[in-house]
């Protein structure tokens, strides 16, 4: 280790470490995170300790996505057809901007300028809000901390708890600011929830369009299905007369059956609910009852690249249930968004840099300890540690990783390669301990090891290493 | 039954009185311990810094090294855990159990659950907590296996330490890629463990070990800090007559 810390082994001075920095300092962000995510994970670990067969359903889960994933060829084109026959439409997106114009020329086919929207991370990925308004529709948000993130001209920081870094004091002041001026509120929840009632009430009654992202959908009957808790998107997907869904191609399940598994598995995995409140669950289009007109998209946007990986391929099992993220310590000091990314925390550290590969996310795979805390709760079995190391590994093959690290490892697996020269080495360090014990305790290390010692003191060298007292004391 | 060490390269080249409380211990209990020479690296460190060519070969050596032994027992849970957990995945899992990776066992596997060890005769009269590794919780699952030895000293006042799941914010190159978040958390930590009053803080492993200390040492807290191992060494170091109900190697 010693050696390890001598040297700086930052790389470039991009990405995770650089970008939380700031929310580490904040104590009201970390305060806000700490209680939150608290809160959750208490409940989670309450309502997951009530089953006895929780292992049997995560075994469950992970083989039904698994199974999936590895024929998602066959999958998709049942899928389409599944949907085509109860009377939607398909449509296929290559990547994210293709996706983006299918919704866009949809809505202007329609002569709309506004449509509402139920949370869905999907089109956050795509950035739709933004094209949308770019073509002039606007976009409105309707789950209450997605109004809340939109409205503060924000990033969700949660995959679940989009406005989780926000307070209510916060929250009380934007909505006094926006949709309630000239009202005065107080800080309570049920206050504040009423006021965002008031405003979304008109938007659901007066959109002619909705667009959803899809929680999972059944290959064998076409059915799509979203969960919710507000009912804001029981209201999208009933209300308006068309109703466009947007998915990536891992997001299906064989048959209906499937669903009881992962209804069970996602409530108490992200909100620690037994049952999730508002469920909705459609299959094409019925005359008179719902929307008149249903199009389904279906996005890749390199998710076949992750596919083609088979270490990596597990990451596309995710369901986004966000117990991950409550339980990282990484996340909860650094907050979501230090991850610079719609996908933070532990899954957004493995799924970012192999959807996106831009240069912020390739720090990513090392924002983490490898605590295993994200593995030990994640509902579909997704073993996040692997991928993690793994992908440290891709990112070193791709040459990014600063020669004097590369150079360190190699000098320190030629010292490891054998008894004799790692015994060589102790005595060498043994013998200059005096200058390496002084040099550590002036704490005067260069660059970012540097940070190490502010905090730290380092552990001295030994007169003699262990395989040392050993030779001496067992004469060998 | 032939007995190996595995005190790993972190014990080894800074904390050597860990590996050799563990030998003193296994000794007294009367069994012949063994510690090959060619033993360098596990190859975790490469491993989770992403030199995966690097880390197999440190791994399939590292497992050729401890042929001859029946168990090979670990005082690092993270180490333990990159041989029994992370070479199935590193090198295959045929490759990995034919290598003999069942073999490696934690000291207080081995001494409760190898050897059935139920009671120790020796005293330490001082208050001690304990830091759950995350390697020991979520990678070997030792669970209170060395608090259950720690508890068989007289003398002894064990206090629970809060928030024991989370994590102590090393995490090897963690630490220093992401030095201000691994500080927060090291620092979290600590004040848990300042918090229980203990003069001694303990762990089933060195690099925790070598990370908080080092957050004690700068904030300069009169804090002892030692691996459970040496605590069992130094407790039966004057006990007269039968140490343990377990009367030697089988």
């Amino acid at each position: 280790m010693v050696w390890m810390v001598l040297s700086d082994m930052a790389g470039s001075r991009v990405g995770f470490p650089y970008t939380s920095l700031p929310r580490i300092e904040d104590s009201q962000l970390r305060a806000n995170l700490r209680s939150a995510t608290t809160a959750i994970r208490e409940k989670r670990g309450r309502v997951v300790a009530e089953k006895d067969d929780w292992e049997e359903l995560r075994l469950k889960g992970e083989q039904i996505r698994a199974e999936v994933l590895n024929n998602l060829d066959s999958y998709l084109v049942k899928l389409e057809a599944s949907v085509e026959n109860v009377g939607g439409v398909v449509h296929w997106a290559g990547d994210a901007g293709e996706a983006n114009e299918i919704v866009l020329s949809l809505v202007r086919q329609h002569g709309e300028s506004e449509v509402v929207k139920v949370k869905s991370l999907t089109t956050d990925e795509m950035g739709l809000n933004e094209y949308l308004s770019q073509g002039g529709v606007m976009a409105y948000e309707t789950d209450l901390a997605e109004l809340i993130v939109q409205l503060a001209h924000d990033k969700p920081s949660h995959i679940l708890v989009p406005a989780i870094h926000m307070n209510r004091s916060e929250i009380r002041d934007l909505f006094q600011g926006t949709i309630s001026k000239g009202t005065a509120l107080s800080d309570d929840p049920t206050v504040l929830a009423e006021a965002s009632r008031l405003y979304l009430r008109q938007k659901f009654l007066s959109a002619k369009i909705a667009i959803s992202g899809v929680n999972f959908a059944v290959a064998e009957t076409g059915t799509i299905c979203v969960v919710e808790s507000e009912g804001n998107g029981r209201m999208c997907l009933t209300l308006p007369k068309v109703l466009i869904s947007v998915m990536g191609i891992e997001k299906i399940i064989p048959t209906l059956d499937d669903l009881a598994v992962f209804l069970e598995l996602l409530p108490r995995s992200s909100t620690g609910e037994r049952m999730n409140p508002y469920t909705s669950l459609w299959s094409g289009v019925h005359k008179g009852d719902g929307p008149e007109e249903f199009h389904l998209v279906i996005m890749d946007n390199r998710r076949s690249a992750v596919l083609a990986d088979p270490v990596g391929r597990q990451t596309l099992q995710c369901i986004r249930c966000s117990a991950c993220l409550n339980v990282c310590p990484v996340y909860e000091r650094s907050g979501g968004h230090a991850y610079d990314s719609v996908y933070p925390g532990p899954i957004g550290a493995i799924l970012s840099p192999q959807l996106f590969g831009t240069e912020s996310s390739k720090s990513l795979p090392w924002a983490s300890t490898l605590c295993g805390a994200c593995y030990e709760v994640c509902p579909v079995r997704i073993n996040i540690p692997q991928v993690l190391v793994h992908l440290r590994e891709k990112v070193l093959t791709e040459g990014h990783r600063s020669s004097s690290e590369r150079f360190q490892f190699a000098i320190l697996s030629a010292v490891l390669s054998s008894g004799s020269r790692f015994d060589l080495a102790l005595r060498t360090i043994s013998r200059l301990r005096f200058l390496i014990n002084r040099f550590l305790a002036f704490g005067s290390l260069p660059g970012v090891a540097g940070k190490w010692t502010v905090a730290r003191e380092l552990p001295e060298i030994p007169k003699e290493s262990f395989r040392v007292w050993w030779r001496r004391s067992r004469g060998q | 039954m032939k007995v190996a060490i595995f005190p790993s390269c972190i014990v080894d080249t800074v904390f050597p009185e860990a590996g050799a409380a563990a030998i003193r211990l296994l000794e007294r209990l009367g069994l012949d311990i063994d510690f090959p020479l060619e033993q360098t690296c596990c190859g975790q460190m490469h491993l989770n810094t992403g030199y995966e060519t690097r880390a197999k070969k440190l791994a399939a050596r590292h497992l050729t090294n401890f042929t001859p032994y029946d168990w090979v027992v670990g005082i690092s849970t993270s180490c333990t855990t990159a041989v029994r957990e992370f070479y199935p995945q590193l090198l295959g899992p045929t490759r990995a159990a034919v290598g003999g990776t069942g073999k490696f066992i934690e000291l207080s596997e081995f001494l409760l659950d190898v050897l059935g060890v139920t009671e120790l005769q020796g005293t330490f009269a001082k208050k001690v907590t304990f830091h759950t590794s995350c390697h020991s919780l979520r990678g070997i699952h030792l669970g209170d296996r060395p608090q259950r030895l720690l508890g068989m000293l007289s003398g002894i006042q064990l206090v629970p330490l809060p928030k024991s799941d989370s994590c102590c914010g090393f995490g090897g190159t963690f630490s220093i890629k992401n030095s201000a978040i691994s500080t927060v958390m090291m620092e979290e930590k600590l004040a848990n463990v300042y918090w229980t009053g203990a003069e001694v803080l303990t762990a089933a492993d060195s690099s925790c070990l070598m990370n908080l200390s080092g957050g004690i040492q700068a904030a300069k807290k009169p804090l002892t800090v030692m691996h459970y191992a040496e605590i069992l060494e130094i407790a039966t170091r004057q006990t007269q007559g039968k140490l343990s109900n377990f009367s030697g190697a089988k």
